[in-house]
């Protein structure tokens, strides 16, 4: 394959959603051949600029993706499965635009708050995230909010984003806010929330910058963010 | 069957059962003439042993042609009955006395009487349910120019007309058994090709409850055994009048009128044919109707499935009916009650399970388009499980993978299982708001599927049939 094909079959294999050969795609009959992964690497071995894969094969795609589910062509597993391959794409591709000196959209932190051990929400977020180009530090489930703020200084982020499933741990989300107000770097850091018990209200009340219903609406809402 | 035995109002059935070893004798007090009949256990169960296990029933379109099998419970579901009205549904807007801006919208019916033109479109909608998979005519045809003659031919030709899966019902008048059994050659392609593809077949209740075979039913039983099309031999005694509202005494009573019929029938032709008709229903109290949402009506039917199977011939059952007079929360609950119950018990043709309200009194093509999501999820409930060593093989590297991942979330391992379709969709009639829009979203989307072209018969071929069988309406061509 010269460059362009091999451009061209990374973004197909990620509108398929196909991480790796053995994956077998949206379609039929795709099972065996390269997927993300083996084109990813091919790519590199030929000398192809990591930044050209991202702009070329992986942003094009997801749009495209993101087209299809807009249509209900596709459903979440499908979106998923096509921003877990640009999540693959990304780690492979990370040290060599770091090299390059290109930057991710941004550090996003992600917890499920002390008391909550619920992640299939969170998860869903951290992968649409990091397929849209954000530099995902998942700290887990149950994280206190001590570690939240730690993660966040650390990693100098300037996105949090706070899950939670039950009406008696979503009151952390609020704390989480305060300590950063506490610790002066509220100014410098934007708070998502979401999980089935908060709301916009709730966001309001607690002083977050945002509550997003979904992944795709947290991807909506950071566009219009400005740190 | 031996004692008290059956009351035969037709003499060549009480001949004919004497002749194979039936204790029979005049009965002096009848009015009209009768024989008393007592058989001996041999004969009936040598006779129903010879009907066949497995049935086929054909269809114009071939892929539609459905395999009942009394040893395996696979399920179909069709229409039924022979309702006088209609019920045509329309949303209206109302607006709310409290707050002039606030409006629902609220499901409105008429009755229509039941004509041939709207056969014509219950046959052209049945086509389109997915999960519909026979259609006996929902609708009597009462239109100026049906009479008791030309009644048979027109209600054949207007279901087989406007839809390509199996067509059954029960003949009006025996004179014109040749005439539907000539329209089914000639859509079938001819005598042996309707042999191999029973487009049509019959329904005879041969039994009028308690125990007494009717004189002309009779009769047609014999023609429609002679024409060699498939026959449901149905008996619907009604528990609290015609038999003992008692599930022990309704079941005996049942069950010796069917197999009597089905004996009949192996006795005219071994080998013929036919299925287990069961319609048990039960009597309200207060005023002596049928009473189809309730738990007897359950277990009448599910105790006729399992004699079915054990007498292996194959079982048309019941489920479906409400005795809701519309759509809405107690035709649901009614509904569900029976269509579920009766799938699980593994009856392998269950009629009366699209579009029946009031009892069986009225069809209601958009209840029919909300039995057809009904039935369709039960349908997936019942799949046979999928396991097998691939399948475990599979599933055990999904959760290897799944685990070695940092995020440990099976969802796009959904996916494969989900575009074969063995993940069902969600209600298909839902709101997303906090309202109940079930009867506005299944009334657009019958509108949807009304709008879809038929598939008539092929212009010569109706042209044949109108040639060769007299009596059809012209205005049911249709091209």
């Amino acid at each position: 394959m010269d460059k362009q094909e091999l451009l061209k079959a990374i973004a197909f294999n990620v509108v398929q959603g196909r991480v790796e050969a053995e994956d077998e795609g949206f379609d039929d009959g795709l099972e065996g051949k390269p997927g993300v992964t083996e084109l990813v690497n091919q790519a590199l071995e030929d000398g192809v600029e990591p930044k050209e894969i991202v702009i070329e094969s992986l942003t094009k795609s997801m749009e495209e993706v993101g087209e299809k589910f807009e249509r209900d062509e596709y459903l979440i597993p499908d979106m998923l499965a096509s921003a877990e391959c640009v999540g693959v794409a990304m780690d492979i591709l990370s040290p060599h635009l770091l090299k390059a000196g290109v930057k991710s959209k941004g550090k996003f932190v992600i917890a499920t708050v002390a008391g909550d051990l619920h992640d299939i929400g969170k998860n869903i977020v951290a992968i649409m995230l990091k397929g849209a180009g954000y530099q995902i530090i998942d700290l887990g489930t149950d994280v206190s909010v001590e570690r939240i703020i730690g993660a966040v200084k650390e990693n100098e982020a300037p996105f949090i984003g706070l899950s939670a499933l039950l009406t008696t741990t979503m009151r952390v989300m609020g704390e989480v806010v305060k300590n950063l107000e506490q610790e002066g770097l509220r100014d410098s850091v934007k708070v998502l929330i979401g999980g089935a018990p908060t709301s916009a209200s709730f966001a309001q009340e607690i002083g977050a910058d945002a509550y997003c219903k979904d992944a795709f609406d947290a991807i909506d809402v950071l566009k219009t963010m400005a740190v | 069957m031996a004692d008290p035995g059956i009351w035969c109002y037709n003499e060549r059935a009480a001949k004919l059962f004497q002749a194979h070893g039936a204790k029979v004798w005049e009965d002096e007090k009848s009015i009209s003439p009768c024989w008393r009949v007592t058989f001996p256990a041999g004969l009936i169960k040598e006779a129903v042993a010879k009907a066949p296990t497995r049935l086929v029933l054909g269809a114009r379109k071939p892929e539609n042609s459905l395999l009942l099998d009394a040893e395996v419970p696979r399920v179909y579901f069709g229409s039924g009955s022979e309702a006088n009205i209609w019920i045509e549904t329309e949303m209206e807007e109302f607006v709310s006395v409290n707050d002039g801006d606030v409006k629902v919208k609220v499901p409105r019916h008429r009755e229509l009487r039941g004509n041939s033109a709207l056969l014509s479109r219950a046959a052209k909608l049945c086509d389109r349910l997915e999960h519909l998979d026979f259609f006996i005519r929902p609708l009597n045809i009462q239109d100026p120019e049906i009479t008791p003659e030309n009644h048979d031919v027109n209600k054949f030709f207007a279901s087989l007309n406007n839809i390509t899966k199996h067509v059954q019902a029960g003949l009006t008048t025996l004179e014109k058994l040749n005439d539907v059994v000539r329209m089914a050659e000639i859509i079938a392609g001819g005598v042996e090709p309707l042999r191999q593809n029973p487009v049509v077949s019959f329904i005879a209740c041969v039994f009028k409850s308690p125990l007494q075979i009717v004189d002309d039913t009779a009769e047609k039983v014999f023609s429609i055994v002679e024409s060699g099309l498939p026959l449901v031999i149905s008996s619907s005694p009604q528990g609290g009048s015609s038999a003992p509202i008692q599930e022990a005494g309704m079941v005996a009573q049942i069950n010796a009128e069917i197999l009597v019929g089905i004996t009949l029938t192996q006795l005219i032709k071994e080998g013929f044919p036919v299925l287990y008709g069961s319609v048990p229903v039960r009597a309200r109290l207060d005023d002596l109707h049928d009473l189809y949402g309730c738990p007897e009506f359950n277990q009448y039917n599910i105790d006729c499935v399992q004699l079915a199977r054990h007498y292996q011939v194959p079982c048309y059952s019941t489920a479906g009916v409400g005795d809701a007079k519309v759509p809405g929360m107690q035709a649901l609950f009614e509904k569900l009650l029976t269509h579920l119950y009766m799938a699980m018990s593994g009856a392998q043709y269950i009629h009366y399970a699209f579009g029946l309200l009031d009892r069986t009194n009225t069809f209601c093509p958009v209840q029919a388009v909300l039995d057809n999501e009904q039935i369709g999820k039960i349908k997936h409930c019942l799949r046979e499980p999928k396991v097998d060593q691939a399948e475990i093989d599979d599933m055990l590297r999904i959760v290897k993978k799944v685990m070695a991942s940092s995020h440990r979330l099976y969802a796009r391992f959904a996916r494969k299982a989900m575009h074969r379709g063995d993940v069902s969709n969600p209600y298909r009639f839902e709101a997303k708001g906090l309202e109940d829009k079930v009867i506005e979203n299944a009334l657009t989307y019958m509108e949807q599927l009304e709008t879809e072209p038929a598939e008539h018969l092929d212009q010569a071929i109706q042209e044949q049939i109108f040639k060769e069988v007299p009596g059809i309406l012209p205005s049911l061509k249709a091209y």
